[in-house]
């Protein structure tokens, strides 16, 4: 009797052991797949670049100035793009950053809880908005208001999807900014006030500092997302590549020279095909170096209270 | 002397208050320019949305979401686009959602802390932080011509599947730590084991937080340009890829996933590229499309994070 009925039992829970054991197997690959992914970005761009780089030197990469892969002297210089991309990132930044702290600072010191619970979800919108349409909102608005000011402006520049791409990154330093703020402990506010400075005194000269690795961290994010944004510039900055750090005149960034070149019919196996993947390398290279700098902020800098 | 004293000690008060109204004014001041940087984002919002509505407006008939593209602007419509869309969508949603939600369970519910683990989340935050332009270079070179997928609407899907899978990951991870662990001791304690535990309490307890980072994602990916171009995505396209049913046995049909396709971002890009302003008015109409879409999507995702936030008191 006790064997008969122990033993049903044993294999029931053996079953359920094994079950447990398949789907947690079958999770674990689940999430093995993002490390897959990024294994796969790195293998393919490094393998298609390899043959990149034995048709054109590394020095003529770094060092040539002109971007020419469709004339019949063709130059290979990848500062030409990547001149593009400061250019369009600078100009991003100068209307990122400002905008970006100051609404940081006023919604997490001066807003009150319902101006806050209406103003971050205006954000969140603004940052779920497509950049194609950004693009068009650069290449048909931006520009030609741009152009009322200053006639010489051509149709395609770099101020105009500069500015756009500006305001699409203010949300994210302002988010980012805003929890660090937000992290720093009450007490700290309440030993400013207690001591008499205003709210402006004490965001300025008690907040901010205490929050500086985040609000730090939110600006690297932000050239991050501005080094690799790529419709706006590829609709209004031209896909014309030009080694300039001028934002009036047109050039094309990395990314802009990737769509252009995807657009085109360029056969599997090209130098010009190549081409891309060197880009996107280097465009990848630019951005982990700035993910890992972040990354390296927010923990040396971190403040522990 | 007794008289100076008190002068001074006027003066000094005066020196005083005019501090603290300089202060204070500063302060209003302060406020001032950030209620006013503020709306200016607001209204810079309003104003793309308006604008867009204003200069599609021409183009919101029904013959404009009926009629494929065509060279005569006013013949043009964004059938092909719209279809490409909603199956690429389909393909992105099966494939992410799955994997995204089973990552995140494992990393927060499963996995011990180990190097594996450690290695895991920083490639789930590093992917985070891939420009979408990348994981469309990946496509190119893995889907399209390694695995001879193709410029199909599988690539397009499992492409965007790539990008969304950080976000569904995130989200499901967030929404799993939020509940806490008694839950999870009161379940073992009654004898369930650590699937059941999943399945039955953390899984349906988190579901609204998953939801709102799956919407978010799909919106995500519903605006996302630039890696579908590079995988070669073509931007004319008169037909329609294959019907998804059919009236034969098995009445499911995957044709359509070879399919050669365009989606509404490439549409309105490749109106926005052509010199005449007539397909101007069409890219316009075509972006309307996608920002309510975009932001119906947004708005219904932060609605429902916000009725979580308020409902669950544990």
């Amino acid at each position: 009797m006790p064997q008969s009925s122990i033993s049903p039992r044993l294999a029931r829970s053996l079953k359920r052991n094994v079950i447990e054991r398949i789907i947690e197997v079958g999770l674990f690959s689940s999430a093995v797949v993002a490390v897959f992914i990024t294994t796969a970005i790195v293998y393919v761009l490094v393998t298609e670049a390899i043959p990149f780089f034995q048709h054109v030197s590394i020095y003529d990469f770094l060092t040539d100035t002109v971007w020419t892969p469709n004339y019949s002297i063709k130059h290979y210089g990848i500062s030409a793009l990547v001149a593009g991309t400061i250019t369009t990132t600078m100009v991003a930044l100068v209307v990122a950053i400002p905008l970006g702290t100051l609404t940081a600072i006023y919604l997490s010191e001066f807003a009150s809880h319902k101006v806050r619970e209406t103003i971050k979800p205006i954000l969140e919108l603004l940052v779920g908005v497509p950049t194609v349409v950004f693009g068009y909102f650069a290449l048909m608005l931006v520009t030609p208001f741009l152009q009322t000011i200053y006639p010489d402006l051509t149709t395609f520049n770099m101020l105009g999807p500069g500015i756009v791409m500006g305001i699409m990154i203010v949300p994210y330093i302002a988010s980012v900014s805003e929890d660090a703020m937000r992290a720093v402990p009450m007490s700290m506010r309440e030993g400013a006030y207690a001591m008499g400075a205003t709210r402006f005194q004490t965001a300025i000269k008690v907040i901010a500092p205490a929050a500086t690795s985040g609000i730090v961290a939110s600006y690297i994010l932000a050239i991050s997302r501005a080094v690799g944004e790529t419709m706006i510039v590829a609709i209004a900055a031209g896909q014309q590549p030009n080694f300039t750090f001028n934002p009036v005149e047109s050039a094309a960034t990395i990314t802009a020279y990737i769509v252009s070149v995807a657009l085109g019919d360029l056969e599997h196996g090209t130098v010009g095909y190549q081409s891309i993947f060197a880009a996107g390398l280097t465009l990848l290279v630019m951005t982990l170096v700035l993910n890992i700098i972040g990354h390296w902020v927010r923990k040396r800098y971190a403040e522990r209270y | 002397m007794n008289q100076n004293q008190k002068t001074s000690d006027s003066k000094d008060l005066d020196v005083i208050r005019s501090l603290i109204k300089k202060h204070k004014r500063n302060d209003f001041i302060f406020a001032g320019v950030g209620m006013l940087v503020i709306a200016s984002l607001t209204i810079t919002l309003l104003i793309l949305f308006l604008d867009l509505v204003l200069d599609g407006y021409p183009r919101f008939t029904l013959d404009f979401f009926s009629n494929f593209p065509s060279r005569k602007a006013l013949q043009a419509g964004i059938l092909s686009a719209w279809i490409g869309s909603a199956l690429v969508l389909l393909v992105t949603f099966v494939v992410a959602v799955p994997l995204g939600v089973a990552a995140g369970v494992y990393l927060e519910e499963y996995a011990k802390k180990n190097w594996i683990s450690d290695l895991i989340e920083i490639n789930v935050s590093n992917l985070a932080g891939v420009p979408s332009i990348i994981y469309g270079l990946l496509a190119l070179g893995l889907f399209v011509y390694s695995f001879g997928l193709g410029q199909s609407i599988l690539t397009a899907g499992l492409t965007l599947a790539l990008l969304m899978l950080p976000i569904v990951i995130v989200a499901t991870r967030e929404s799993i730590r939020a509940i806490p662990v008694h839950i999870r001791e009161a379940a073992f304690a009654v004898g369930a084991t650590k699937w059941q535990v999943v399945l039955n309490h953390v899984l349906p307890y988190s579901y609204g937080g998953i939801l709102t980072g799956v919407i978010i994602g799909m919106a995500r990916a519903i605006g996302e340009t630039a890696p579908v171009i590079t995988i070669g995505a073509l931007t004319f396209i008169a037909f329609l890829p294959p019907a998804p049913i059919s009236t034969e046995i098995p009445f499911l049909n995957f044709d359509w996933l070879e399919a050669a396709f365009t989606v509404l971002p490439i549409q309105m890009f490749n109106w926005i590229s052509r010199p005449q302003h007539a397909f101007h008015v069409n890219a316009a109409a075509t972006g309307a499309v996608i920002i309510l879409l975009t932001a119906a999507m947004n708005g219904f995702a932060i609605r429902l994070r916000y009725k979580i936030r308020k409902k669950i008191k544990w």
